[in-house]
């Protein structure tokens, strides 16, 4: 019967095309637009912050030089990625990631929770040649970082984009964009009181690569990683993310 | 070749490549102060290439008629050796990074040759340039024999085939100077998206169009296969790839998507890349180069039937998987596992269909290399199917996800399945083509195919070892209720299985070049010969074979 159906279907090629649409229509249509109108699917958190320009700059050399290809950022809810990373990671975290980076393969460790983990020296001289400091690894050395300056440029039409796609970027912060970049890795007096205005006292203003003369592409990275894990306090305070509900 | 085009043919070539050099141009200066600049540069060459090619034919007479009596094969003939180029290029950038893995300095101190940059050559150019130019060569043959109909025209085919190389290129070329939206399989920024939707929809038009023109009241199998892959890859690029682009002239745009939705679309476009781009379109090849060289029909209808509906429904709801214990909701990873399970079945359905095609053949499967390349694939499609429901079962994933034991899964898939169904329909199609009775050396297809089985098994056997040794060290604790290693621990136990993993890749890499060697071979000897041209012709209607029709004997009943 079904098979005298089919005889007939695969007679009709746009009959045959129409059916293969909506059979494989149905499945990710059933899973992914839930997604966008359930509101537990992620947490609302008050706290939660946006990255900083010098930030979103950090992120998107971290895309460039694909770090994701070796690192996770997404802490799974299993009791020993809690007791190895910190709490498992939330949805809220990811909020503003556009694109997400939970990445698929571990050949280096979790970093979703690596700010304030290390200082910023000891990120500076790892990422300059990770062997120099653990002799061992496999990590590429990325010594082109802390010689090319960094692009803040057109940060403006970065920030601009991604308040396009919902990301809450006011229009002070937009076309502010390229100076915060360069206040928070220059550490200047005279320009960071609008920077700690716009993103909130606790931003780090520092001088990342521990070069004061320039802004390099190491002081966006660097402040990125520094902020990983760091958007929003919520998962710290949760004692159930850390807790023995977890499974083995 | 281009001498066989039309007048209007070349006409329309013209204006194409002169449109791709001009937007080529434009994008440069446009772009001037940004690497975009350089593919911009990049497409304006390649579209002046391909101006001048065609240009030198302006005064070529009009082609005779007789070609319609043809099938039109010049897009699949540069398309198999294209494939083989990519294969041969993409392989050995895997190895190399798989050697990068191994000793981390194995490489320049350039930021262009680094890990990052380099893996996504790998992927993009064996997934896309070797085996999406199978796809679309082999494709073009099949649906013209088994429709018993002429490709519409000679232009449109060229359009597919050009263009998409053109964006396998531009990928390629932009990984290296940082040019990716991070999304795995779909790394090309927005624009290049842009200009693959051209590309695609003119090669699904095409496929329909040729469909429209059959003389056989059957769709075959295969075809059902070829069109389910160009259309459901049409929708997942489509929807994964939405982005917010900075600026007109800027190499960088930002998903539309965010966090937990962004991951819930990326892997359901990921985990269907490899259903729809790298089972059912191969699945298409299975289905009339096996028969085919074996002489055999397809052993069942109603099981293809039931396989092809299984894997069109239930795949797309498997993506999942690819986020157990993630910050994705409970239900769809439960949805996720529920369906991966159950895809076992349509899955071995079709391995099954055709390892019992073989029946009556094996001893063609003995004697021939190039049949054996089809059976092992079949082999290594049902295990790798197999070992992916395993592998999406919850505790099992907390175990595997994150190690090289995925990498080990995929490269069962990839090199078992992909890669050997490729050959083996490559070293049939070749001979046929080209009008040949067989390949330059059997021999050297022996070889291929040793050094490709002992490459795959040695580099599935070194990262299953590795990925399970890795899970297993970073959940073990110790008396005191401490995790027993570091993190560096599981990084440094890894390194032998690096080096066997990279030693395999070299085995599976040189039977590539041997491949690429033989087929050109084949061709140079092929044009001192002349011979039987029946599979040339269309309507070549009394020495169609069992498995050039839809499955009859069960059909007809
Ligand atoms: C080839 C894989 C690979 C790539 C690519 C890679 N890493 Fe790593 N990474 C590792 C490995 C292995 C380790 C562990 C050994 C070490 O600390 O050097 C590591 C460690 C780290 C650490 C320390 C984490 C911790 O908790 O101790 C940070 C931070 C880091 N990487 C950042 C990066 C950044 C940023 C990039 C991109 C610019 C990057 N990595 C690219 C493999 C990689
Ligand atoms: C010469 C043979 C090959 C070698 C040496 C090789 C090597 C590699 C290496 C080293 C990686 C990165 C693994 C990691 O990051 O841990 C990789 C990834 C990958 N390769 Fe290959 N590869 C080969 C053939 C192929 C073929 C033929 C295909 C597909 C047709 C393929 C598809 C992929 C895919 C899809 C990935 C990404 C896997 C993931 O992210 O899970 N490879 N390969």
């Amino acid at each position: 019967m079904i098979f005298g159906a089919h005889y007939k279907l695969e007679k009709n090629s746009l009959a045959l095309v129409l059916a293969i649409i909506v059979v494989s229509g149905i499945g990710g249509f059933v899973e992914i637009a839930p997604l966008f109108t359930i509101d537990e699917t992620v947490e609302s958190d008050p706290d939660m912050r946006m990255y900083t320009p010098l930030e979103l700059s950090g992120r998107n050399i971290y895309i460039r030089e694909g770090c994701y290809a070796c690192h996770s950022q997404m802490i799974r809810t299993l009791k020993d990625e809690v007791d190895r990373y910190g709490p498992y990671s939330l949805a809220a975290e990811s909020q503003y990631d556009h694109p997400m980076l939970w990445g698929s393969k571990r050949t280096g460790p979790d970093l979703a929770r690596v700010g304030d983990k290390y200082s910023d020296q000891w990120h500076t001289q790892h990422l300059n040649n990770p062997r120099d400091v653990i002799p061992e690894s496999i990590m590429p050395a990325y010594s082109w970082l802390l010689r090319n300056t960094l692009n803040a440029a057109n940060l403006t039409d970065h920030l601009t984009a991604m308040k396009r796609v919902g990301v809450p970027y006011t229009s002070e912060m937009i076309t502010n964009a390229s100076n915060d970049a360069l206040a928070q890795a220059t550490a200047d007096p005279a320009l960071q009181d609008g920077l700690f205005a716009r993103y909130g006292q606790d931003t780090n203003v520092r001088i990342f690569d521990g070069k004061p003369d320039t802004v390099t592409e190491m002081d966006a990275l660097v402040a990125y990683l520094q902020i990983l894990g760091q958007l929003t306090q919520l998962p710290y305070k949760d004692a159930s993310l850390t807790d023995a509900t977890l499974e083995e | 070749m281009i001498s066989e085009l039309t007048f209007r043919e070349r006409r329309q070539a013209l204006w194409v490549s002169g449109a791709v050099m001009v937007v080529g141009l434009l994008i440069a200066m446009a772009g001037h102060d940004n690497v975009i600049a350089v593919h911009g540069i990049a497409a304006a060459l390649y579209g002046g290439a391909f101006l001048l090619i065609v240009y030198r034919y302006r005064d070529a007479p009009e082609p005779s008629l007789e070609r319609l009596a043809q099938y039109y094969d010049d897009p699949t003939k540069v398309g198999i050796v294209v494939s083989l180029v990519w294969g041969v290029f993409a392989m050995g950038v895997g190895d190399w990074i798989a050697w990068m893995m191994a000793y981390p300095d194995f490489t320049f101190d350039a930021a262009w040759s680094s890990f990052g940059r380099m893996r996504p050559v790998h992927t993009t150019g064996v997934i896309f340039g070797f085996g999406g130019n199978a796809l679309i060569a082999t494709s073009l043959h099949v649906v013209q024999r088994t429709s018993r109909a002429r490709l519409p025209d000679q232009f449109s085919p060229w359009f597919v085939l050009v263009g998409y190389n053109l964006f396998c290129l531009l990928a390629v070329i932009g990984y290296p100077l940082g040019i990716t939206q991070s999304k795995e399989y779909a790394e090309p920024e927005w624009y290049l998206d842009l200009w693959l939707v051209i590309v695609w929809v003119t090669y699904l038009l095409l496929y329909l169009r040729t469909l429209a023109r059959r003389q056989e009241p059957h769709i075959y199998v295969a075809n059902w296969y070829y069109l389910a892959f160009i259309l459901v890859v049409a929708v997942l690029h489509i929807v994964n790839n939405l982005a917010m682009p900075v600026g007109l002239g800027i190499d960088k745009s930002y998903s539309l998507f965010a966090g937990v939705q962004d991951a819930m679309t990326q892997w359901w476009y990921g985990h269907n890349a490899v259903a729809f781009f790298l089972t059912a379109g191969f699945l298409g090849m299975l289905y009339y180069y096996l028969p085919k060289c074996a002489g055999r029909p397809v052993y069942s209808y109603r099981m293809s039937i039931i396989s092809f509906w299984g894997i069109t429904f239930m795949y797309m709801w498997a993506g999942s998987h690819h986020l157990h214990y993630t910050a994705l909701p409970q239900w769809v990873q439960t949805l996720g596992v529920t369906f991966s399970v159950m895809l076992l079945v349509p899955s071995w359905g079709s391995a099954a269909n055709a390892l019992l095609t073989l029946n009556g053949a094996w001893h063609k499967v003995r004697d021939e290399p190039t049949l054996r390349f089809m059976m092992v694939a079949a082999v290594f499609y049902g295990l790798s199917t197999f070992e992916g429901s395993f592998m999406a079962i919850r505790p099992v994933n907390s175990l595997s996800h994150y190690t090289d034991w995925t990498i080990g899964h995929v490269h069962s898939g990839a090199m078992g399945w992909v890669a050997f169904i490729v050959f083996g329909s490559i070293y049939s199609l070749v001979p046929w083509l080209w009008k040949c009775e067989r390949m330059y050396s059997k021999y050297l297809i022996e070889i291929h195919f040793w050094l490709a089985l002992s490459g795959t098994l040695i580099y599935l056997i070194s990262l299953w070892n590795a990925g399970i040794t890795q899970g297993l060290m970073w959940r073990t604790y110790g008396e005191s209720g401490e995790l027993s290693y570091s993190f560096l621990e599981s990084m440094i136990a890894m390194k032998p299985y690096y080096v066997a993993r990279g030693i395999g890749g070299f085995l599976f890499w040189s039977g590539a070049c041997l491949a690429l060697l033989n087929v050109l071979l084949t061709i140079r000897q092929a044009h001192a010969m002349e011979t039987d041209k029946s599979d040339l012709t269309v309507s070549a209607g009394s020495s169609l074979t069992p498995a050039d029709l839809p499955l009859t004997t069960e059909q007809r009943a």
